[in-house]
């Protein structure tokens, strides 16, 4: 049919209405979220402006002195408390997480491995106020023996040791977030370790390598950049984590003394003192969610860098794979 | 070993010594010994959540509303009743917000977006949003819902502050199915001469929908287990009630209202309410984990 009326095939612009419909509605929802990101971030701003304004933006967040009746609003003691409560998660969290990882992924009997994971992001499905609850009225009155007998020992130490062991305190704060931000280092971990190619592994067994040789020359070197990252979230977790935190760090205004004493953090002094806060004060709250969203933003960017560089492994190297299949080994008949 | 040819001597110095099987043995014992210690926490908490919640289990205590005054009234401090339906109404709503919202987009990033310097952005702003601690959910909406129209706390501000939360959950889990669907298949349904539209909502969205469920019943059952959002924007009550309009309890705020309590039987509630909270949240998980089994996908 040469010549043939093609036009009679293309749709009639009422037939092509929902597709514009439905293709600019999408955008506008997607813009939406960009939208909506932007706009509360600057309200945010907004309301923190009269807290910073009282006391000074350095002022607010470095002066050592939370004092609400004397509205002296120095957030120095809430970013220390959630700094020192996430970094001891993650010195106990992460090389448990790991461990776990290299476990499913290297050690564990094929049949064992499945429900390992699942056990372990169960431990996601509990709630945070869960683990509270559990904290406060299990965990710390248990370890206070144990705690009181480290902080005797160990009094020497500036800052662990030296004093009464309270039940609530920073280093249960710890211990609880590193239970909560095991599942996803461990996740995150776990998919990392399943981009290593099986011939780096193999050639390293093939060396005549053990076990762990391999684990450590092949896979670790391999996915760092994926585990650092892995842990970056789980510290993204752990500074944004409110109510276990709230429970059992104590809600003590000033830095606490040592480890095992009283603190607060800056997710804690939010959810507890938020309800009745008025003015200035209301506004510093405020301004500790901004510092909190701020913090999170630089931690959870850095580690989507490195864990989007990690699980993406082809662009890292530019050598392609080589063919893995059944090939003549030289020699091997020969040597028989 | 006696050397019995010149080669099998040359292979004994590559023999895995003593000393590097030690190591061996020593780190591969570590790291099932860490694996074990990870596992511990979880056994503790569901050994202590079923010997403690469970006592306080019983038909009342499904029933009947917490009551306000404890110091005294021991025998009848009441049970979880508001707080089981608060928490269903708030995230039924938050559901009803976010699932088709963050479904929609995510069908635009696979499907529209692909590959484009803005479907970039949306994705590194859901990424953010994905970081966001949940209690700043909770002074976003405040500030928009509260100080922003002068009312006070509202059951569906909750739900609202919930569903920020859920969607970058919904997303990128939706996400990820959309793009394992083959582009075979769209490539043929448009070649049939289907428009984008019918493609989407005819063959698209019906594959993936498996997947998509156990991505959005996740979603769920992380909301309903979230208590700092709720704090000061659905609040507590102890009533039951029907309007989402009014204030709201929810199972998570009546824990951790309790929690702080000294009154052991309030505290035994906030056990039982723990109970019923994880049993909630770990059939979500169970039923998102056997939809995921029947996708044809992944």
């Amino acid at each position: 049919m040469p010549g043939g009326d093609r036009s009679t095939l293309a749709r009639s612009p009422l037939a092509r209405l929902p597709d514009r419909a439905l293709k600019y509605g999408l955008t506008a929802l997607a813009a939406l979220i960009l939208a909506l990101i932007v706009f509360f971030f600057v309200r945010l701003v907004g309301e923190a402006r009269p807290a910073f304004a009282h006391t000074g933006v350095f002022g607010f967040t470095f002066d050592n002195d939370w004092d609400v009746s004397g509205e002296k609003f120095g957030a120095l003691p809430l970013v220390l408390g959630t700094l020192i409560t996430s970094g001891l998660a993650l010195v106990i969290g992460v090389p448990i997480a790991v461990a776990t990882a290299i476990y499913a992924n290297e050690l564990c009997p094929l049949r064992l491995r499945s429900a390992l994971t699942v056990l372990v992001e169960l431990l996601a499905a509990v709630p945070s106020v869960v683990y509270g609850l559990w904290g406060i009225f299990f965990l710390a009155p248990k370890l206070q023996p144990i705690e009181q007998w480290f902080a005797d020992r160990l009094s020497f130490i500036p800052f662990i040791g030296g004093g009464a062991v309270t039940i609530p305190n920073y280093f249960i704060a710890g211990l609880i977030l590193a239970i909560m931000i095991l599942p996803i280092v461990s996740a995150i971990s776990r998919e990392v370790m399943a981009t290593v190619p099986a011939d780096h592994k193999e050639a390293a067994l093939g060396l005549g390598a053990t076990r762990w040789e391999m684990i450590r020359t092949a896979v670790l070197p391999y996915c760092r950049a994926g585990i650092v990252g892995g842990a970056m979230l789980g510290l993204g977790r752990a500074i944004g984590e409110t109510i276990a935190v709230t429970i059992v760090i104590g809600d003590a205004p000033q830095l606490g003394s040592h480890l095992f004493g009283q603190g607060y953090s800056l997710a804690a002094v939010i959810a507890n003192e938020f309800g009745e806060a008025q003015g200035v004060h209301r506004s510093a709250l405020f301004a500790a969610g901004l510092v909190l969203f701020v913090l999170t933003l630089l931690v959870n960017g850095i580690a989507r860098v490195l864990v989007n560089r990690a699980s993406h492994p082809t662009e890292r190297s530019a050598t392609p794979p080589v063919p893995v299949g059944p090939q003549p080994i030289a020699g091997a008949v020969a040597g028989a | 070993m006696s050397a019995q040819s010149p080669s099998s001597a040359k292979l004994h110095r590559f023999a895995v010594t003593p000393a590097r099987r030690r190591k061996d043995r020593l780190a591969r014992g570590a790291i099932s010994g860490a694996t074990v210690i990870a596992l511990i926490p979880l056994a503790l908490v569901l050994y202590y959540l079923l010997s403690k919640g469970l006592s306080s289990w019983s038909w009342s205590f499904f029933s009947t509303d917490p009551t306000g005054n404890t110091f005294f009234k021991t025998s009848s401090i009441g049970g979880v009743k508001s707080a089981i339906l608060g928490t269903i109404e708030i995230v039924a709503l938050a559901s009803a917000i976010a699932i088709p919202i963050g479904l929609g987009v995510a069908v635009w990033l696979v499907e529209y977006g692909r590959g484009s310097k803005f479907a970039h952005l949306v994705r590194f702003f859901v990424d953010v949003l994905t970081g966001v601690p949940s209690i700043v959910f909770g002074l976003f909406i405040y500030i928009v819902l509260i100080v922003g129209t002068g009312s006070s706390y509202a059951g569906y501000k909750g739900s609202f502050a919930l569903a920020l939360l859920m969607l970058p959950v919904v997303i990128r889990s939706a996400e990820v199915i959309l793009t394992l669907i083959p582009t075979t298949l769209r490539e043929s349904a448009l070649a049939l001469g289907a428009p984008r539209w019918k493609v989407i909502f005819r063959i698209i969205l019906p594959t993936a929908l498996p997947g998509m469920v156990t991505g959005v019943l996740l979603a769920i059952a992380r909301a309903a287990g979230e208590t700092a959002p709720l704090l000061f924007t659905a609040a507590s009550t102890r009533n039951t009630n029907f309007n989402l309009s009014q204030f709201m309890n929810s199972l998570p705020v009546q824990i951790y209202d309790d929690v702080t309590s000294p009154t052991t039987a309030v505290v035994n509630r906030a056990w039982g309410a723990a109970l019923a909270l994880v049993t909630m949240i770990l059939l979500l998980n169970v039923i998102a984990r056997l939809v995921s089994r029947r996708s044809r996908l992944a």
